[in-house]
């Protein structure tokens, strides 16, 4: 085998034209409106056409054999298992809990999901319910899903989730606010939910089906990290469309962005809408060929989901034996 | 700015590496050797040789097919002239467009076939030939199926006549591609055809042969002669000839163009190019850098329009190297059945060495050369994706068209300079310009000397577009249109 080494100088890909990298100061530019809009403006434009070319590309990734069977134990490992309806009851919840700590009980090598994500006054009962698991506890805050609420709504909230044993909020930013221009009230939402998180990771929620171009699904991504989001995420579950490759991709390019300006670490969360094993891998072959490894990990990169989890089940049963899983030979949850 | 490896590139331990996922080569059907396609049916040649041809990615023989003699190039166009005065000449324009369209529609229903084919006799990676080369092929019979039976209102008068006999020489690098492109429109016109695939990639075009049959086109509308360059240049010298198209390069063309002159006999010639790919600072980055790589590592360079010098503002020009590096790094070379491979095989050990002439010169002129890490099979002829940066407008690298997966970086400051660049070369085939202004787009391309000039994107084809060029990469039309122009006495 003949191998080719690097030749020349390997050379950092910084984001590009960040006015402000050299003097990289996330919390002064967020206090001030008028700066954090020019810094947001002069982010490089995302091509449609171009974007979503890139995303049907990576989408014919043809990934078999042992690579599938990898990629379904990560995505497993990734997902944030969620209910966020008005019916839930402490019951749902602590099914929904069980099958989190043990996707699979006959098989030990199936991992836990990375998180349950429910609503705060269910936190307890699920805090409770994965005591002697590894498996994490998110919720939606900040009147999930529309936001729309005063700010020490939104905090009490939080406070709730948190005090319940949340060890992660997802957050939802003010789009009204964005698409209106007021950015520097959306930024202060972010800090200050950032502070009643305490220890708890902050997951912020762009709801990018609202935010409607690729430009805004950038701008509000820088805008949430340099408010201090631990994760972006793409989408409630609640409004069409949710989570789409292209919105990833422009995700995960902000992320890889951000780290070389500040070197600090950001997640991704793609959420709603994904249901099958061949989406999971989708994003999966986007997060590896975007981000790269470093992003292949839970601490990096979520799936949130409910009905994605049997698919992967099923197919990582096809995979080990050959034969197609029925419907009944997984738990419904 | 520090220098620190980055994220994702190679060199950490894979995360997710993906399996091999080969695309099956028994779809191919691959017969041990093949005749002519004359007269409608496949043919033992006359007085001509046999020709191996080659897999580029393993080096194993995959047919014999027939090296057409001058004999038997005489019968291919003998049966032209009978099918043009005969069945195909006479028959309506609705009636040929029901034979296109059955074309296009077997190509569509045969397209594993022709891709694996295509792969195998070309190198070219399987994701390429199924989702570009193929459908493109098809896309372009049905595209001038609809012409046929309208060709007095294409604006060529009111009654535009075909030429008669097309004598029809393709290049290597998109053979079934290619096939489409001169046989859709010249058959559309009315016109009847002598092929002349090329010498390393003959194999698409005898299964298009098989098509044809398949298709019940009229004996003779169509024929198919393989050999090499002297075939090509005995059909293009045959006076039985009443119109020339040829496409590949620029010395060949030449010589086309002396053989042809004085005669009675049309030509058409699409040669080479160096095409200026130019980015501005307040271009979509991220996509930009996706255009590149589209522009000139698609088909490993082997493209007659590749974007192969990277003309940069200068303000941004680190930026987007870098990131130029970065994606380049993620990309795949390898074994071109494999469904993940981006990057595959070099057509030729000649190619090849030509390639790594043109590069060697680069470095020896002063360029900066930097290739991603990777792993070239040890059988086959491949050659790594490679960037030259600190490149000057007057190296070879800038100048000769290199025809491989090799981008000359270039840098300007102001739209002026850049158009002046980007015209500063003995070709003009295409250009691309990169920014999010769009008065801009039409500035430049109103001052750009290229037939096809891209706004936002690189490589993108379509039937219903024009493409051909100025200068030395050629003359006349293809795609579109125009592109019935040259195949009608208007």
């Amino acid at each position: 085998m003949q191998t080719v080494e690097a030749s020349g100088v390997a050379t950092t890909a910084t984001a590009p034209r960040y006015a402000e990298a050299a003097t990289f100061d996330a919390p002064s530019l967020v206090s001030s409106e008028s700066r954090l809009a020019r810094f947001l403006a002069g982010l490089p434009g995302v091509d449609q056409v171009g974007c979503e070319q890139r995303a049907a590309a990576l989408a014919t990734r043809s990934i078999k054999t042992a690579s599938k069977l990898r990629a379904i134990d990560l995505a497993i490992s990734m997902i944030d298992l969620t209910t966020l309806e008005g019916a839930d009851t402490d019951g749902k919840v602590r099914q929904l809990c069980a099958k989190a700590a043990h996707p699979e009980p006959a098989d030990a090598a199936v991992p836990s999901v990375a998180a349950v994500c429910v609503y705060p006054d269910l936190v307890a009962t699920a805090r409770a319910a994965l005591r002697s698991s590894t498996v994490a506890v998110a919720s939606v805050a900040t009147a999930f899903p529309s936001g729309r609420a005063s700010l020490a709504v939104k905090l009490a909230d939080v406070h709730d989730a948190v005090a319940a044993g949340a060890d992660e909020v997802d957050m939802v930013i003010d789009r009204g606010g964005f698409l209106q221009g007021r950015i520097g009230k959306v930024a202060e939402e972010i800090v200050a939910v950032k502070a009643a998180c305490g220890d708890a990771h902050l997951k912020v929620i762009l709801e990018t089906g609202e935010l409607a171009t690729y430009d805004n699904v950038r701008r509000a991504a820088w805008l949430s990290m340099l408010a201090g989001a631990d994760f972006v995420k793409t989408s409630t579950g609640k409004v069409a469309p949710a989570a789409t490759v292209p919105v990833a991709l422009v995700l995960l390019e902000a992320v890889r962005d951000f780290s070389d300006v500040t070197g600090r670490v950001v997640g991704v969360k793609v959420a709603g809408g994904i249901r099958t094993t061949k989406d999971a891998i989708r994003y999966l072959v986007a997060v590896n060929e975007t981000a790269g490894d470093d992003w292949l990990t839970p601490a990096r990169f979520r799936l949130g989901a409910s009905s994605l989890l049997n698919d992967l089940l099923q197919q990582r049963r096809k995979q080990l034996t050959g034969g197609y899983a029925g419907r009944d030979d997984v738990s419904v949850e | 700015m520090a220098e620190r490896p980055l994220p994702g590139t190679a060199g950490a331990a894979a995360v997710f590496e993906y399996s091999p996922a080969p695309e099956s080569r028994a779809v191919a059907r691959l017969q041990s050797s093949y005749g002519l396609f004359v007269d409608g049916a496949f043919r033992d040649s006359i007085d001509g040789d046999v020709l191996k041809t080659i897999s580029p990615s393993s080096e194993e023989v995959l047919a014999e097919v027939t090296l057409a003699g001058p004999r038997d190039v005489d019968a291919a166009v003998a049966a032209a002239r009978t099918a043009f005065e005969g069945p195909w000449g006479t028959m309506p324009g609705a009636q040929r467009a029901k034979y296109l369209f059955r074309i296009a529609r077997l190509i569509q229903e045969r397209a594993r076939e022709l891709a694996v084919v295509e792969t195998l006799d070309n190198g070219k990676p399987i994701r390429e030939s199924r989702d570009v080369d193929v459908p493109l092929a098809a896309a372009h019979f049905f595209y001038y199926a609809g012409w046929a039976d309208k060709l007095e209102h294409a604006g060529f008068g009111p009654r535009p006549r075909p030429l008669g006999v097309a004598g029809q020489v393709i290049p290597w690098n998109f053979p079934l591609l290619m096939a489409a492109w001169k046989l859709a429109p010249a058959l559309a016109a009315g016109n009847t055809c002598v092929l002349k695939p090329a010498e390393t990639t003959p194999l698409s075009a005898l299964v298009l042969a098989d098509i044809l049959q398949q298709a019940e086109l009229p004996a003779g509308a169509v024929n198919i002669v393989t050999g090499d360059g002297t075939t090509g240049a005995a059909l293009v010298a045959h006076d039985g000839v009443d119109k020339v198209a040829f496409t590949g390069s620029t010395e060949v063309g030449r010589r086309i163009q002396e053989s042809v002159a004085g005669t009675h006999k049309h030509l058409t010639l699409e040669l080479g190019g160096k095409a200026a790919n130019i980015v501005f600072a307040d271009a979509a980055l991220d996509q930009a850098v996706e255009g590149i790589v589209n522009g000139i590592f698609f088909n490993q360079g082997h493209v007659c329009c590749a974007g192969s010098r990277l003309l940069i503002e200068e303000s941004v020009a680190p930026t987007v190297v870098a990131m130029l590096k970065r994606r380049l790094s993620t990309l795949r070379l390898g074994d071109p059945m494999d469904k993940n491979t981006d990057i595959g095989a070099i057509n030729s050990p000649e190619q090849l060495a030509r390639i790594v002439t043109l590069a060697d010169a680069g470095v020896d002129e002063g360029a900066e050369r930097w290739s991603p890490p990777c792993t070239l099979p040890e059988k086959g002829w491949w050659f790594p994706p490679t960037v030259f940066t600190d490149v000057a407008p007057s190296h070879r690298i800038a100048r000769e068209e290199i025809f491989g997966p090799v981008l000359s970086v270039l840098t300007f400051r102001t739209p002026d300079e850049a158009v002046e660049k980007a015209n500063n070369t003995t070709y003009g085939l295409s250009a691309g310009v990169w920014t999010e202004k769009g008065s801009r787009i039409l500035a430049m391309a109103e001052r750009l000397r290229a037939g096809v000039v891209w706004a936002n994107t690189f490589n993108r084809f379509d039937p219903t577009s024009p493409f051909g060029g100025f200068k030395e990469s050629g003359f006349g039309r293809e795609g579109g249109r125009h592109g019935l122009g040259a195949y009608l006495d208007a």
